[in-house]
């Protein structure tokens, strides 16, 4: 395979330097859409009805294809990185909020009551118990959100050179040199694995608490079962 | 003292959880707030720490009134034990153990210290220390939700069904845990149960509270038994409740006879001498081994092969009425064997010597009061 590896002077990058721009391209949004989300979630949380209408948003911001976007943003953005990212960041949320909502939501009803009674502040309870334990929901929807991120930073290229990997999928027919959307593929999926991989490392690393060989359980192993008969027992 | 003085709770939907309640808790000993699911207990109970504001009265802790200090400050000088624990499934037991003292202000060492000590107080093995909750069953995760509810030392413990959600063996563990925890601590428990006879096994008073939040008796557990106020309670307490107030009565005076005891080698006339229906024969250490019937032929002395069994037998001092009645029924001939604290048989007696004890105690029971101290 000669060639491979030699990357095409107008993309102004060698390979390895595609490699972090795509990944800055693609993991950038997810952290930005995390801030975004954490508090939108627990927005959701507090105020149930709030819910169904942000996600309705969101899943209709996830249908506006991404030439749509860049079509509005470049007016202000012009034709940079900034102008990739941000649809990603917003297509991002589509996945974090519900992941966010569900984690925070399983968290036991008597947990949170024993909280509450120990005297912790809404702050304090929502930082120390409601979002250590919904982790494992949150590095669930982080991954999801991570892969899909990364294999959409190449859409970028249709603004002049901004989609990283994806540059090469022009490259390639522009010097009629196939190899060179091979490369982009593959080494756009082998970054989405190790992302992957390094998310699944993060969530056992946060999680000693979960019980082993649940895999992605999303909720917690705390005893559920709560018998209280109807009437009084004798 | 706690003191809960005409507390009503509506909730928003209308729901009158809570219906002019009035209640003296008494310090140092277990008070039981009992009734049917639904009745306002947790409800009451949450009113205490204030997770629950009432819509009207006032709770007053000590004299005053619960709402003149911080709500955080109230809540940290008050444990709460929960059914299914509540422990945070994120840390380590001593972690969990050790959160209240930690919001104190504890340094680490000091609480973990205190949570090691706390761990053996209500008999966890401190190997456990490092685990996390999934790693525990569910009675080990509820003596964690007890001695995370006494950390930091409070002299208040409110208890929401701690003990409902574990299977009856377990469940008996706990209660006499709990009460040898309360008889070395002296805190002022307020223990809510819709199993009246956890209440009457915990409760030093017994609230009985029904449908809608109203008191319908506040009463010791014994003068529950005796003389429930209304229907209501006395369908509550169940129909064998007659039998179960005999708990409250001692056997330390039934009348014990030995004349229907002999030792294994007992010459054959003496056997033959014995008016009684049934002997009850023992070994050369005074234990029991069986009944046997002295009208059968005793060739060569007792078959000790060919006894009736003589079933469970009492210890006079520390047994109620009510386990000498049990084993009186149990036992094959109608007659309770009576042992002293080594197994030794003091004597026998009768169903009918016992039903004549019942109804002395009963007299007594109506003319001096009943013996549990408020
Ligand atoms: N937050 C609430 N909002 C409305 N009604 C409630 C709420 N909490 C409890 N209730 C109602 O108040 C009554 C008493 O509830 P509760 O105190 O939990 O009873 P218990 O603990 O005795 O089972 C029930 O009818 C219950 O449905
Ligand atoms: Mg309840």
């Amino acid at each position: 395979m000669n060639g491979f590896f030699d990357i095409p002077s107008d993309l102004q990058h060698s390979w390895s330097g595609l490699i972090g721009l795509h990944l800055r391209e693609g993991l950038l949004p997810v952290a930005a859409g995390l801030l975004l989300a954490l508090p939108l979630a627990q927005l959701c949380v507090r105020f149930r009805w709030l819910y169904p209408p942000v996600l309705g948003v969101t899943t209709v911001l996830y249908a506006v294809p991404s030439l749509a976007f860049f079509v509005v943003l470049i007016d202000y953005t012009g034709q940079t990185e900034l102008t990739v990212m941000i649809p990603l960041a917003v297509y991002s949320l589509v996945v974090l909020i519900p992941a966010i909502v569900d984690g925070v939501r399983s968290v036991p009803e008597e947990t949170l009551a024993a909280a509450t009674a120990m005297g912790f502040g809404p702050v304090r309870r929502y930082l120390q118990v409601q979002l250590p334990i919904a982790a494992p929901a949150i590095v669930a929807g982080l991954r999801v959100a991570t892969v899909s991120s990364i294999s959409l930073v190449s859409v970028g290229a249709l603004i002049g050179n901004q989609g990283a990997l994806g540059n090469l999928l022009a490259a390639a027919q522009k010097y009629d040199r196939p190899e060179l959307a091979v490369n982009s593929v593959l080494t756009t999926a082998v970054l989405a694995i190790l992302c992957d991989a390094a998310l699944v490392l993060l969530r056992i690393l946060l999680t000693p608490w979960m019980p082993r060989g649940t895999g992605d359980r999303r909720e917690p192993a705390v005893r559920r079962a709560r018998p209280e008969p109807e009437g009084a027992t004798r | 003292m706690i003191r809960i003085d005409s507390v009503t709770k509506r909730y928003p939907d209308g729901t009158v959880a809570v219906d002019r309640l009035s209640l003296d808790i008494p310090d140092r000993s277990i008070t039981v707030l009992v009734g049917p699911s639904g009745c306002g207990k947790t409800t009451t109970l949450r009113m205490i720490n204030r997770m629950v504001e009432p819509t009207e009265g006032t709770i007053l802790l000590d004299g005053e009134d619960i709402r003149r200090q911080p709500v955080t400050a109230l809540r940290r000088s008050m444990g709460y034990v929960i059914q299914n624990a509540g422990l945070f499934p994120h840390r380590t037991i001593v972690d969990n153990i050790a959160t209240v003292p930690r919001m104190l202000g504890w340094g680490r060492r000091r609480a973990r210290e205190r949570a090691a000590e706390l761990m053996e107080r209500v008999g966890l093995d401190t190997s456990l220390a490092q685990r996390y909750p999934y790693q525990l069953s569910g009675g080990q995760q509820q003596r964690v939700g007890v001695a995370r509810a006494l950390a930091a030392d409070p002299p208040v413990l409110l208890m929401d069904e701690p003990f409902s959600a574990v299977d009856p063996v377990v469940r008996k563990g706990l209660q006499d845990e709990l009460l040898r925890i309360q008889e070395e601590l002296g805190k002022t428990i307020v223990f809510v149960t819709h199993d009246i006879d956890e209440a009457v096994k915990l409760g030093t008073m017994v609230a009985v509270l029904r449908r809608g939040g109203r008191l319908a008796q506040y009463a010791p557990p014994a003068e529950l038994l005796s003389a429930p106020a209304d229907g209501f309670v006395e369908d509550f307490l169940g129909a064998d409740r007659g039998i179960r107030r005999l708990s409250f009565f001692p056997s330390a005076a039934l009348e014990l006879t030995t004349d229907a005891v002999i030792p294994a080698d007992a010459p054959a006339e003496r056997i033959a001498a014995s008016d009684a229906r049934y002997l009850l024969v023992t070994d050369s250490d005074g234990r029991p081994l069986g009944w046997t019937e002295p009208g059968e032929p005793a060739a060569g002395g007792i078959r000790t092969d060919r006894l009736l069994p003589h079933g469970r037998p009492f210890v006079p001092g520390a047994d109620s009425l009510r386990v000498a009645l049990d084993c009186a029924v149990l036992s094959p001939t109608g007659w309770a064997v009576a042992v002293d604290d080594d197994g030794r048989v003091t004597g026998v007696v009768s169903q009918q010597t016992i039903a004549e004890a019942i109804r002395a105690a009963h007299a007594q029971g109506r003319t001096g009061k009943t013996e549990v101290a408020r």
